[in-house]
């Protein structure tokens, strides 16, 4: 038994996080959030050059065939770095979703250009992923109609991808002239929250999954995977500056640190993250390789992830005194970022109920 | 990640398995440390120690089964009599803390001489280290020993001690040289429970119960050669035995064991013809707790694979006593409350009321606070993982004036 990243997978998050140290300066960060689309395209090519954009996609459609335990560990060092690319959508859902919903002709012509980096995903879903507003979509024939909020990843897409109710899922050139896109900035100006109105857009439509809902569960669960994956990263970030910044700052000559109060919150805050790693992994693992437990992980994973997150957020913006709440460090970037990935893809308390759900604890 | 076991461990677990299907009804009740372990408990030990279920990796020589060290085995012989609700063996101080520090300092006399009585159940331990006016600050113990005709004379009082009441043996923390300091000074002696001049007198808990006494001590003669060490180290070997204190409290295994008993409670237990897991507030108490579970079970997996690479654990392993106890209470509490007015029934006096439902987790739920203090408090911890593990500045006057019980 070997409960722990492999040799590869350390390597892969070292070289990630080389590269993202390198590249992704705050000044560039504060570009990238002012833009608002969530995209960098030097910061993609960078990805695509790592063999990243592409990596769970199989080997024979130009991809390099790797599970969703990597993708976590991607996740974790992205969220560390707040990095404002679409990885959640374009590189995590829509692969997965062509994957269990298109035929094997779709997949031959759709997964090599994600591979590639050469188109960029975002996914719509109408419902099953705890939207609180009102989503409708529709086909006629090939041609999809309806108005989704809450969108993923569409700031920089060049297609969107939209789950629809009846267990199909519809791809669409997002500049089809049926489709208008709003993308408006979101909490978290790294990634956009955006709309999509379709008035008969042109659509692929892919039907060829075995159990359509199962499907749909499966991508919506690996996305709270890797949304609880960043929130990780963010929170850790957070973690180690409070830290830092603790044996730095003097005040009444002393190290703030050594302060019972600071001691015990940083303490407090270390005895809730390291935990969450552990969960982390465990319900990646369990999304490839234990298909009876990946439900339940995955749901418990994003909802106690997002619930340590927010503690984290809040008490390390709190050690840092008045300069946590300025704008001058950029903490609250990740601050953002953990709110963001808190909302998206089903609160906590949704999540817990979906946990109870699978468990047979709620009728009905 | 690998969580797949190999073949060699997969027989272990078949055999384990086969072992409880064929003994399992003989075991004992718990193996908790609280009553002096019966004849059934003895027995049932004997059996464990023959087949190597127990004291594994302790030396045939001081009675235990001689192999090596493998945590994976270690770890497979517990999962398998926790998850069959078999006694996994006497629990008790002297086994769980003495025995590990006697191995890791003791000499080869004292190992030969109390190990193997120790792990039968036959010689049980208290613990003397605390005192009324020592408590998270060890090192300021008053009780003291001076020599006289090759041995040592100790006077003094200590509190809080467990078992005192049925201990042979304590192993005790004392000043013996009121020169060398506040941790230079002392020393750790072995007394038998017997020895003239010792009165163990019940101190009442929360619980209603007398868990733990007040042991008193008055000219307590005892051979220069039971100390631990040399004279004036002391506060080395206390610390020796916390480090094992520590890593018995917290323990997600136990976590995963009464998490499971809650939501049977809960699937029982009903508020105006509802079952309480279905009722949305209670429901969502006990899945919030479900994710702290997960995550700390998980979290001793990882912990697992560190050990058994040799990897150090640093802050990782510092955290699971603060984690663990605290989301003990936080579970007996959700099964008191949704006991409601009949989680109120409380009888702590009558013996036969332990089976009693409501009582069981009354007292659980507060024994979870004498956890959350006992054997390092949870700020005292915090300062562990804040200093230690996460190297902050220590308190200014931690290094001069006083010492935290580490
Ligand atoms: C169930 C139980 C069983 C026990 N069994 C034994 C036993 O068998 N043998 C034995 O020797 N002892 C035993 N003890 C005693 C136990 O080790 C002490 O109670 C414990 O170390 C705390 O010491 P104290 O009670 O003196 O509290 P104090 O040290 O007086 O602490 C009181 C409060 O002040 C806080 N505090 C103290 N110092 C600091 C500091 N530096 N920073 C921040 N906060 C601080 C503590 O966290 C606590 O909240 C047992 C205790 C319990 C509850």
């Amino acid at each position: 038994m070997e409960f722990g990243l492999s040799n590869e997978q350390q390597l892969l998050e070292s070289s990630l996080r080389r590269f993202l140290e390198g590249e992704l300066s705050i000044e560039r960060l504060r570009k990238v959030a002012g833009i608002g689309t969530g995209f960098d395209a030097a910061l993609w090519e960078g990805l695509v050059g790592q063999g990243i954009v592409g990596f769970l996609v199989p080997e024979h459609f130009g991809g390099t065939g790797l599970a969703l335990l990597d993708a976590a560990v991607v996740a974790e060092s992205l969220g560390y770095h707040v990095t404002p690319l679409p990885f959640l959508a374009s590189v995590v859902m829509a692969p997965l979703t062509l994957m269990s919903f298109g035929s094997e002709a779709q997949q031959a012509e759709w997964l090599p250009k994600i591979a590639s980096g050469e188109v960029k995903m975002s996914m719509a879903f109408v419902d099953g992923a705890g939207q609180t507003g009102c989503n409708s979509a529709w086909l006629k024939g090939n041609m999809l109609s309806g108005h989704l909020t809450g969108v993923l990843d569409a700031g920089a897409a060049s297609h969107v991808l939209v789950l629809l109710t009846d267990g199909r899922a519809a791809l669409v050139d997002a500049h089809d002239t049926g489709v208008t896109v709003d993308v408006h900035a979101s909490i978290d100006r790294t990634r956009p929250i955006s709309s999509y109105a379709f008035s008969g857009a042109k659509a692929i439509i892919l039907d060829a999954a075995a159990d359509a809902h199962e499907a749909a569960t499966r991508v919506i669960d690996a996305g709270r995977l890797v949304l609880a994956a960043d929130t990780l990263g963010a929170a850790q970030f957070m973690f180690d500056r409070a830290l830092d910044y603790s044996k730095e700052r003097v005040q009444f000559d002393r190290a703030i640190g050594s302060f019972q109060a600071v001691k015990h919150t940083i303490a407090d805050l270390a005895t809730m993250l390291e935990p969450c790693r552990a969960l982390v992994w465990y319900a990646a693992y369990a999304q490839d390789a234990l298909p009876e437990e990946a439900r339940i992980m995955a749901l418990h994973a994003k909802a106690h992830v997002s619930e340590v997150g927010r503690e984290v957020a809040r008490l390390t913006t709190e050690l840092h005194g008045g300069m946590g709440f300025t704008d001058l460090l950029g903490l609250h970037y990740w601050f953002k970022r953990i709110a963001f990935d808190r909302q998206i893809l089903g609160a906590p308390e949704y999540c817990r109920r979906e946990a109870a759900k699978v468990q047979g604890w709620l009728v009905a | 990640m690998d969580l797949s076991y190999g073949p060699r461990y997969l027989a272990l677990r078949e055999e384990v398995r086969d072992f409880i299907k064929q003994y399992g009804d003989q075991s004992p009740r718990t193996g908790g440390g609280r009553k002096r372990p019966d004849k059934r408990a003895l027995d049932w030990q004997r059996l464990l120690l023959q087949r190597g279920y127990f004291a594994r990796t302790i030396p045939k020589e001081y009675g235990g089964f001689g192999l090596p060290l493998d945590v994976m085995e270690l770890a497979i012989i517990a999962d398998e009599f926790s998850t069959a609700g078999v006694s996994a063996g006497i629990m008790n101080q002297g086994i769980s803390m003495l025995v590990p520090t006697l191995l890791e300092v003791g000499s080869r006399e004292q190992c030969a001489k109390w190990i193997g009585p120790t792990i039968r159940g036959e010689v049980i331990w208290c613990q003397g280290y605390s005192e009324p006016g020592s408590g998270s600050d060890l090192a300021a113990v008053k009780t003291h020993a001076y020599v006289d005709d090759g041995r040592f004379v100790i006077n003094g009082q200590k509190i809080w001690t467990s078992s005192a009441h049925f201990a042979d043996m304590m192993f005790l923390l004392c000043r013996t040289d009121a020169d060398k300091g506040k941790h230079g000074g002392l020393s750790y002696l072995l007394i038998p429970m017997s020895a003239e001049g010792i009165e163990v007198r019940p101190l009442i808990t929360m619980t209603g119960r007398a868990e733990f006494n007040e042991t008193f001590l008055t000219n307590v003669r005892v051979p220069i050669d039971q100390t631990v060490m040399q004279r004036g180290d002391g506060w080395h070997v206390a610390n020796v035995t916390s480090k094992y204190e520590r890593l018995l409290l917290g323990d997600p295994n136990k976590l995963a064991h009464r998490l499971a008993r809650v939501i049977e409670l809960m699937r029982r237990t009903s508020l105006i013809g509802v079952p309480t897991i279905e009722i949305p507030e209670y429901r969502d108490r006990l899945l919030k707790l479900q994710g702290e579970v997960l995550a700390s079970k998980f979290h001793g997996l990882r912990l697992l694979s560190e050990q058994s690479r040799d990897e150090e654990s640093g802050v990782r392993r510092l955290i699971v006593k603060l984690n663990g106890t605290m989301i003990a209470y936080r579970l007996s509490s959700l099964a008191v409350d949704v006991l409601g007015a009949a989680g109120l029934s409380y009888e702590p006096k009558g013996e036969a009321l332990e089976d009693d439902e409501a009582t069981t987790w009354q007292i659980d739920n507060m024994y979870d606070i004498g956890l959350i203090i006992g054997g390092g408090s949870s700020n005292i911890q915090k300062n562990i993982i804040g200093e230690r593990g996460l190297g902050l500045p220590r308190e200014p006057t931690a290094n001069t004036k006083s010492a935290q019980k580490v």
